[in-house]
């Protein structure tokens, strides 16, 4: 089995495309659907790369994101954000809040995969 | 002056050149045709709302009227060498070009014009996609939907094996994410129809309560005794208003200015006006009136009793601009977040206390405006309960030159103050980094 991806995505048929390829590239895919328990979900699951949606239910990826910058067993976790705001100020949000990548919708599956593979190979 | 002197004259030829009799056109900005012979005689000075109200019956620019064709050319070719950084015009020739060559630079003038309008409207598209809800809302949606389809899409053209349950998942999935595509645009075409038809763009309650108050000018005297009936009457009668929402929210505010017409009449303000001199806090504490309802006042009262307009603003303790009367040169925006150094929001933190600054607007004009601002609480005091409370701002242009205590601006994006620390996005208009 291959390292491990946690999708927390709303969008069931971006999630189910996001697996379908990672799957088909050896990982392993978990997913989640709502930012309200987003955070307990990744520290129980402690995947090797998280890909995390900006708008999400119930709390903001970007909210999400600097809970997990504040915690020592995620501060240094790596996170792959997607968001459909690819304005210059949505970008600097992501890297502030501790983003290591941050890719605007719509994406191409190799950006992704690609993003994932760099992220997870350090 | 001796380019203002002739003004008269100017006027004479202008009125002459278009077929209008001097007592037609006397009519049309409302003074006596004796007054407008003396003024195209040149033995009354003109300028401010007159000379702009002339300009227009006329169909020029004011500054034609008031400098002469060749200053209002050289005018606008110095305004276009001043906002070109890439090459360098020889100023101090512009006379001896326009001189010579009057067909080009009538041309450069133009396209300076042109340019000007088209920034103008970007500005205004930036600052509606930027802040409308509702459209930021539906393309985000149709984004999520275009990545769906383009991640499916992909899926099913480069995966060479794909197992049948898997194939028949994603053609699903591009079926029901292509319709959901569909129908968020044409809703997103509907909505933009809708803001781009005759009615203006009126597609917001608020929208439409500022549009009716502007065909009146903001004035309700009329229905100062009007019975309660009647004034529900007035207000489902205005064709401005389409929604249950947009007459509620127009009710309250025209109660709000018919009782500011109780308390300050017509008559009472003409005599504070007669010197020309506005002064609120004076009106105020002459009258025992609320501050609040002299701002109001004054700003209904003077496209009638002054030379030029005044504005007004609005605004809850969140910020929200809630009622506008805009004037030339101090541009408020619609949807946007205002400038934060606007006193109408200094004052939300010293409520009943009356601020008066001097303000220059940032921009190419660069006027400069006198604001009057007070806050106010709302509703009913009550023991241990916070009120809330309304700020309002008055806004006196000023016709003279002078220093200005700050510089403010409309929104953030369309300000090219670079160091601001209240700026809160980069502005389309410079580079601020």
């Amino acid at each position: 089995m291959g390292k491990n991806v946690l999708v927390i995505e709303d969008e069931p048929n971006i999630i189910e495309a996001i697996s379908f390829i990672l799957s088909r590239d050896g990982w392993s895919v978990a997913t989640h659907s709502n930012g309200h328990d987003a955070v307990g979900v990744v520290q129980e699951a402690m995947p090797d790369l998280v890909i995390l949606d900006v708008m999400l239910p119930g709390k903001t990826g970007y909210d999400i994101l600097r809970e997990l910058r504040s915690e020592d067993a995620t501060q240094g976790l790596p996170v792959l954000m997607l968001t459909a705001k690819g304005q210059v100020k949505d970008r600097e949000m992501a890297e502030r809040a501790g983003a290591s990548r941050f890719m605007t919708k719509p994406f191409s599956n190799a950006e992704v995969l690609n993003a994932v593979r760099e992220l997870v190979a350090g | 002056m001796a380019q203002q002197t002739l003004a008269g004259s100017r006027i004479r030829e202008r009125r002459v050149m278009a077929g209008l009799r001097q007592a037609e056109l006397a009519r049309q900005v409302g003074i006596s045709g004796s007054y407008l012979n003396l003024i195209e005689h040149n033995r009354r000075r003109i300028g401010g709302k007159l000379l702009n109200d002339i300009a227009q019956a006329l169909n020029v620019e004011p500054s034609l009227l008031s400098e002469g064709a060749e200053a209002a050319l050289l005018s606008a070719l110095r305004e276009a060498a001043a906002e070109t950084e890439a090459v360098v015009p020889e100023l101090e020739r512009g006379d001896e070009f326009a001189g010579r060559f009057p067909g080009w630079a009538g041309l450069i003038a133009e396209q300076h014009k042109r340019l000007r309008s088209l920034e103008h409207t970007a500005a205004t598209l930036t600052d509606r996609l930027t802040h409308d809800p509702h459209l930021a809302t539906s393309v985000h949606e149709m984004l999520t939907m275009v990545t769906a389809i383009r991640s499916t899409a992909g899926i099913l053209a480069d995966t060479k094996e794909i197992e049948p349950e898997w194939r028949n998942r994603f053609h699903r999935n591009l079926n029901e994410d292509s319709l959901r595509l569909a129908e968020g645009a044409e809703q997103l075409v509907a909505y933009l129809d809708d803001a781009g038809d005759a009615s203006g763009g009126m597609t917001l309650p608020l929208e439409e309560v500022e549009a009716m108050l502007a065909a009146h000018k903001f004035r309700f005297d009329s229905l100062v005794n009007a019975t309660p009936d009647a004034l529900s009457s007035f207000i489902d009668n205005q064709p401005q208003l389409t929604s249950d929402a947009a007459r509620d929210m127009a009710m309250t505010v025209v109660r709000q200015l018919r009782a500011d017409a109780r308390l300050l009449s017509l008559d009472m303000l003409e005599r504070q006006l007669g010197d020309g001199k506005v002064e609120p806090a004076r009106i105020a504490s002459d009258y025992g009136v609320p501050l609040s309802t002299v701002l109001r006042r004054l700003a209904a009262v003077s496209d009638d009793l002054l030379p030029i307009p005044l504005g007004l603003v609005m605004c809850d303790a969140s910020g929200t601009l809630m009622l506008r009367k805009p004037i030339e040169g101090f541009a408020i925006p619609r949807f946007s977040g205002a400038c934060p150094k606007w006193p109408l929001f200094q004052a939300l933190s010293r409520p009943m206390q009356a601020l008066r600054q001097t303000v220059t607007m940032t921009g190419r004009e660069a006027k400069r405006f006198d604001c009057y601002a007070v806050s106010e609480p709302i509703g009913t005091i009550q023991v241990n309960v916070a009120p809330l409370y309304h700020s309002y701002m008055l806004i006196v242009p000023l016709e003279e030159a002078g220093e200005a205590e700050a510089a403010v601006g409309s929104s953030c994006r369309v300000c090219p103050l670079e160091q601001c620390e209240g700026r809160r996005e980069p502005s389309l208009l410079a580079d601020v980094g």
